[in-house]
């Protein structure tokens, strides 16, 4: 899906996922590791504050590898 | 004396439960366990499985390198003949765990080893040079035809046996060529296969080509804090109660909900119908697959200019890659005519 959508409207999609292979596999160019697989955006079990503090931090490094030029799949840790 | 097999499992297969124990640690039980036992059967004294390892398959994607290791330990221990894994059928987590294990047996065994699974699984691209993976359905309904191939194919490497074309031995093509002498030449075979093509008849070409599934990335955005993104999920996050009936496995199709009045996703409102992961956080808080809280605060920030007004959504769970192409053309169409700069897409 996330190749697709880039192919087809040619913006830049940030893919935030946790198995990075699979990502890797399906063609995703920017890809962000996420926490969890059933929480790829946040870690509830810490808390609400740090859930919050997490879900920020992998958003903006999601927002910065959209400003990043690439020129082959990249992950963008943190 | 009988060839000693060791079997791995996810927590599903083992009996263990679902989704809610997905993060189960890697385990070790004496002999056959769930369809281990009918390999065992079918091999009729020839084989016994020694060993079942057994691991969730949350805790094998998050923690691959310690579920792998963890595992390689327990497998040793068993000393095998063979290792098989599976059959994981079209389940990804499964798959990627079965073919990321049997290669690492085979490289640090030395040992044949077999999985099995669907075409589409994201294990068969990962791994399908590096053990033998046989074709199976998408679904369990397969089982019984799984595993009667997995023995099958197992038997022959156990002993020693020549493998045929994989076309006709029913596993996955490992990119593995064998030169023969053919009774006509290279150029009769072309000048067959020419005019086979020319009256549209059948013809089989000699050599696949490679299917380029990546993309050359899409330009930056330039000026983040004028640049419209959308949110696009496909961990199956919806309006509660599901409105447009989105499948929770093997979707057919995707929704599109306005988010312009919402600052934050509550479990009021919204909730998971994605079959293939362990929902409960997902619907305590939407926002951990679907961070909409986030994004709101980053816009009222100003980190970037507007969260667009829709977000799309899907189950990422047996979908088959058609469908989730098909998905993707027409959502990237809808965000082009929309003007969106941008997209963060999230799965589970």
């Amino acid at each position: 899906m996330t190749r697709e959508i880039e192919r087809t409207a040619g913006i830049p999609v940030a893919q935030i996922a946790t198995i990075v292979p699979i990502m890797l596999t399906v063609g995703a160019n920017r890809i962000i590791p996420g926490v969890a697989i059933p929480h790829p955006v946040g870690n509830p079990v810490l808390g609400a504050e740090e859930d919050k503090r997490i879900r920020r931090e992998i958003v903006l490094r999601a927002l910065k590898a959209l400003s990043t030029p690439i020129d082959k799949q990249t992950i963008f840790e943190k | 004396m009988a060839y000693r097999i060791v079997h791995y499992i996810n927590q599903f297969y083992a009996g263990i439960g679902g989704e809610e124990k997905a993060q189960h640690m890697p385990e070790m039980r004496k002999g056959a366990v769930g369809p281990g036992v009918q390999i065992e059967k079918l091999l009729g004294g020839l084989g016994e499985i020694a060993a079942t390892i057994i691991c969730g398959d949350g805790f094998y994607g998050e923690n691959t390198d310690e579920a792998r290791s963890e595992c390689l330990k327990m497998i040793k221990e068993a000393r095998p003949d063979i290792f098989m894994a599976g059959p994981a059928f079209n389940a990804g987590r499964y798959g990627f765990a079965c073919g990321d294990l049997a290669a690492a047996v085979g490289e640090e065994l030395k040992i044949p080893t077999v999985t099995a699974m669907y075409p589409e699984n994201p294990g068969v691209e990962l791994f399908s040079k590096k053990t033998y993976i046989v074709i199976t359905q998408d679904s369990a309904r397969g089982m019984a035809d799984a595993v009667r191939k997995m023995t099958e194919i197992g038997l022959k490497l156990l002993r020693g046996e020549k493998m045929g074309p994989a076309r006709l031995e029913g596993y996955i093509p490992r990119g593995i060529r064998k030169s023969f002498f053919h009774e006509k030449n290279g150029a009769e075979r072309a000048a067959d296969m020419l005019t086979a093509r020319l009256h549209g008849l059948e013809f089989r070409t000699e050599y696949e080509m490679p299917v380029f599934n990546k993309i050359e990335p899409a330009p930056p955005v330039k000026d983040m804090t004028k640049a419209t993104i959308a949110l696009i999920t496909s961990g199956g996050i919806v309006p509660k109660g599901n409105p447009d009936r989105i499948r929770v496995s093997s979707a057919e199709s995707y929704g599109a909900y306005d988010i312009s009045q919402t600052d934050d996703l509550t479990p009021e409102l919204y909730e998971s119908v994605h079959g293939g992961y362990d929902r409960e956080w997902a619907n305590a808080d939407p926002d951990v697959v679907l961070p909409l809280d986030v994004m709101r605060e980053l816009e009222k920030e100003g980190v970037y200019a507007k969260l667009h007004e829709i977000f799309y959504t899907t189950t990422g769970t047996g979908t088959a890659v058609a469908n989730a192409e098909r998905f993707g053309r027409e959502i990237g169409e809808k965000l082009k005519n929309a003007g969106v700069d941008a997209a963060i897409l999230t799965s589970t």
